[in-house]
């Protein structure tokens, strides 16, 4: 079969031969996989369509923030040895620069792989997942510290279904179960940086510019793409302790944006990350902890800059407070090292350190969720405050049910905040309401 | 006449032991026979959750269950159907001792996560069905006061109140319990005006492996006029499955589920 007339004008793509390659593999193994009916195969998959605006005018993008139509097939096959998975979406997003440019690292384009592994147990103790996966770890609610693997924050921002905010790694994922607990080793060969926001879609505080900036300022960092060079390792020993389960973290490889600048703009410095937690119940509710300590592994020099060490705390508390309805509240701090440093490098550089980051950041977080009519209809809200840059995000999610096939969504993003440069406050002009529809089979 | 005599004493030395168990021994056999047959056990379910105007919702899931020391139990449930909770995993580890709570559990696959639920009220409907969490996996007999209010000719009646009635939204409820095979076959929920407003009914049973099984069972909402119907299917007992599966401590069966429900 010619796959070839099924994908047009991939070859005017810029990372071929790779990306086709993949996209034709995973065509196929989505095609057979439903064609085949000797296989123990299962499709599923659906459809969604998703249009947003944004609240207030933004200077630096279009008044638009989502027009996107999106169909994921999702392919499970078993075999006596294990499972082989196949998910993608194929994506005609109205807002794109080029929807026939996939990019399968950055989910530009009209494909977007999700999935691609296979599954099996080598020996009794250790099952592996090579290839392209979902990885998640660690104990927060949309706040990481251990995890991390790529997220996207663009999809996150715009109002996408929260499933997007996970990013898709290329990576061998080995568990080992000893008796003393469980071992989780993931090792991706080439970087997979986070889909991080770069101005296209989502305006940002330019520090170089001093100012709010979108399509007239887009970074295009450099990417870590050398194979085993650029490659990343995270490791997790969890078990249970008392009744409660703790962890411990390690990781191996590079800040997850291009926090860092050199001559040639922004980049991805190396970084390592130590970490723990604890997670369990607590009177009537859960309760969780965790820490880590960003190591940066480069230094600041006349020619480049990079993030100061950074020691991370999260903790949290979710409970039923009524019938059908749970709170959760978090509270979460980065506390940066070196700030004096900080603050003389921002200097030389800005010129000003009116703008430059807190030694604390304090963030408060509250997630309430409602369910009613027969757990059809969920009402949630999830805001982020933080005292010390005084800025918030407030993330309301309404869904209900109409059947088993259909779903309707409108949810927001709304940013405030007293400064141009504060985590939240940068996205000020990009606050969005959202509508969406998916059909699921 | 020596063969009746035989048979004669047959149901004297029967109706005795009817007669001398008491409330607790009938109320621990009932919860054995409907929520213990067996050391493990397997079944697929659907549930049909339909509304008052008629229209359905339906749920697919195979469940596996496996029995402790102690009366704690753990349950493996794996669903297939609808197409939005396809491969979602939810696991439960019953814990029975005073003041213990269940340990639950949500597997989400597309964001490969893990999630604990607040343990919360087991009253609160289980995936949006007429069935609440404590109908899956049983009430605790340790919450209510049982009282014999009744024994026909077939079922015994047990009138249940409960000791914390604050903690629910009923006042008392009745289960009638089959005297043969001890599976309760009916039981009624009165408000706290004292009017029947909630029926679950085990409507088909079936002998399966020597347990007597509960193959249909209906929860009926006299307020809402909705009901929903749970059919069991594929079921076996006494499988030998691995205890890994069901370990709340361990991602292990989460990320590759068994393939006794994948299957």
């Amino acid at each position: 079969m010619d796959f070839k007339k099924y994908i047009p004008n991939i070859s005017s793509c810029s990372l071929c031969p790779s990306a086709e390659r993949v996209v034709q593999i995973s065509l196929m193994s989505l095609l057979a996989a439903s064609a085949t009916y000797a296989l123990d195969t299962e499709l599923h998959g659906f459809v969604d369509g998703r249009g947003g605006y944004r609240t207030q005018n933004d200077p630096y993008e279009d008044e638009r923030s989502l027009s996107e139509l999106r169909l994921q097939l999702d392919s499970k096959t078993y075999f006596d040895w294990g499972e082989f998975s196949a998910r993608g979406d194929f994506v005609y997003d109205d807002l794109a620069d080029d929807i026939e440019k996939v990019d399968l690292e950055n989910g530009d384009g009209f494909f977007d792989l999700r999935e691609l592994n296979l599954l099996f147990t080598p020996v009794d103790w250790s099952d592996v997942k090579i290839g392209r996966q979902i990885l998640t770890w660690g104990t927060g609610d949309l706040i990481f510290i251990n995890d991390l693997f790529p997220k996207d924050w663009n999809s996150f921002l715009l109002g996408r279904d929260e499933e997007y905010l996970k990013a898709p790694s290329d990576a061998l994922f080995a568990s080992f179960f000893p008796s003393i607990g469980t071992i989780d080793v993931a090792y991706s060969p080439r970087m997979d940086a986070d889909r991080y926001v770069d101005g296209r879609r989502v305006s940002y505080w330019n520090p170089m510019q001093q100012s709010i900036a979108g399509q007239n300022a887009v970074i295009d960092a450099e990417r870590r793409d050398e194979w085993f060079k650029d490659y990343e390792m995270s490791a997790r020993f969890y078990r249970p302790v008392l009744s409660w389960e703790g962890a411990l973290y390690f990781y191996n490889g590079f800040w997850k944006s291009p926090v860092g600048g050199n001559a040639n703009g922004a980049y991805f410095p190396r970084m390592n990350a130590y970490g723990a937690s604890a997670k369990g119940s607590a009177g009537k509710g859960l309760a969780n902890v965790e820490i880590g300590y960003y190591d940066s592994r480069e230094e600041s020099g006349p020619t480049q800059f990079v993030p100061n060490d950074e020691f991370r705390f999260l903790t949290g508390y979710e409970r039923e407070v009524a019938k059908n309805l749970t709170a959760g509240v978090q509270y979460y701090l980065e506390w940066m090292m070196d700030h004096d440093g900080y603050e003389q490098e921002y200097n030389a550089m800005y010129g000003t350190t009116a703008t430059a980051r807190d030694e604390f950041r304090h963030l408060l977080t509250l997630r309430l969720t409602k369910m009613l009519m027969n757990q059809n209809l969920t009402l949630s809200l999830f805001t982020f405050y933080s005292p010390s840059d005084n800025d918030a995000y407030f993330r309301p999610i309404i869904t209900y049910k109409i059947s088993d096939h259909w779903k309707v969504t409108a949810n927001g993003n709304f940013f405030v905040g007293e400064s141009d440069y504060t985590f939240f406050g940068q996205f000020k002009y990009n606050s969005n309401v959202n509508l969406g529809v998916r059909y699921s089979f | 006449m020596k063969k009746w005599i035989t048979a004669l004493t047959a149901v004297a030395v029967v109706s005795g032991v009817y007669a001398e168990m008491s409330v607790d021994e009938i109320v621990n056999k009932a919860n054995q026979a409907s929520y213990y047959a067996g050391k493990d056990g397997k079944a697929d379910v659907e549930m049909k959750i339909i509304d008052k105007s008629g229209s359905e919702r339906t749920r697919e899931f195979t469940l596996l269950r496996m029995n402790f020391e102690g009366g704690d139990q753990k349950f493996y449930v794996y669903f297939k159907k609808p197409a939005d909770l396809y491969k979602q995993i939810f696991r439960v580890w019953k814990k029975v001792g005073e003041g213990e709570n269940d340990v639950r559990q949500m597997f989400l696959p597309a964001l490969n996560l893990n999630r604990e639920i607040a343990p919360g009220d087991k009253r609160t409907s289980f995936v949006g069905s007429d069935f609440v969490y404590e109908d899956v996996s049983g009430r605790n007999l340790n919450d209510d006061v049982h009282e014999l209010a009744e024994t026909t000719d077939t079922q015994y009646v047990i009138k249940n109140t409960p000791k914390d009635p604050g903690s629910v939204e009923f006042s008392h409820y009745t289960i009638r319990i089959d005297k043969e095979t001890f599976l309760p076959r009916k039981a009624e929920y009165f408000d706290k005006n004292g009017k029947l407003y909630r029926t679950v009914e085990a409507t088909k049973v079936e002998t399966i492996q020597g347990y007597p099984t509960v193959i249909e069972s209906v929860v009926s909402d006299l307020n809402t006029g909705g009901k929903t119907v749970n059919t069991f299917s594929n079921i076996q007992y006494d499988i030998g499955l691995n205890e890994q599966i069901f370990d709340t401590t361990n991602e292990r069966s989460l990320r590759r589920p068994p393939r006794e429900v994948t299957r």
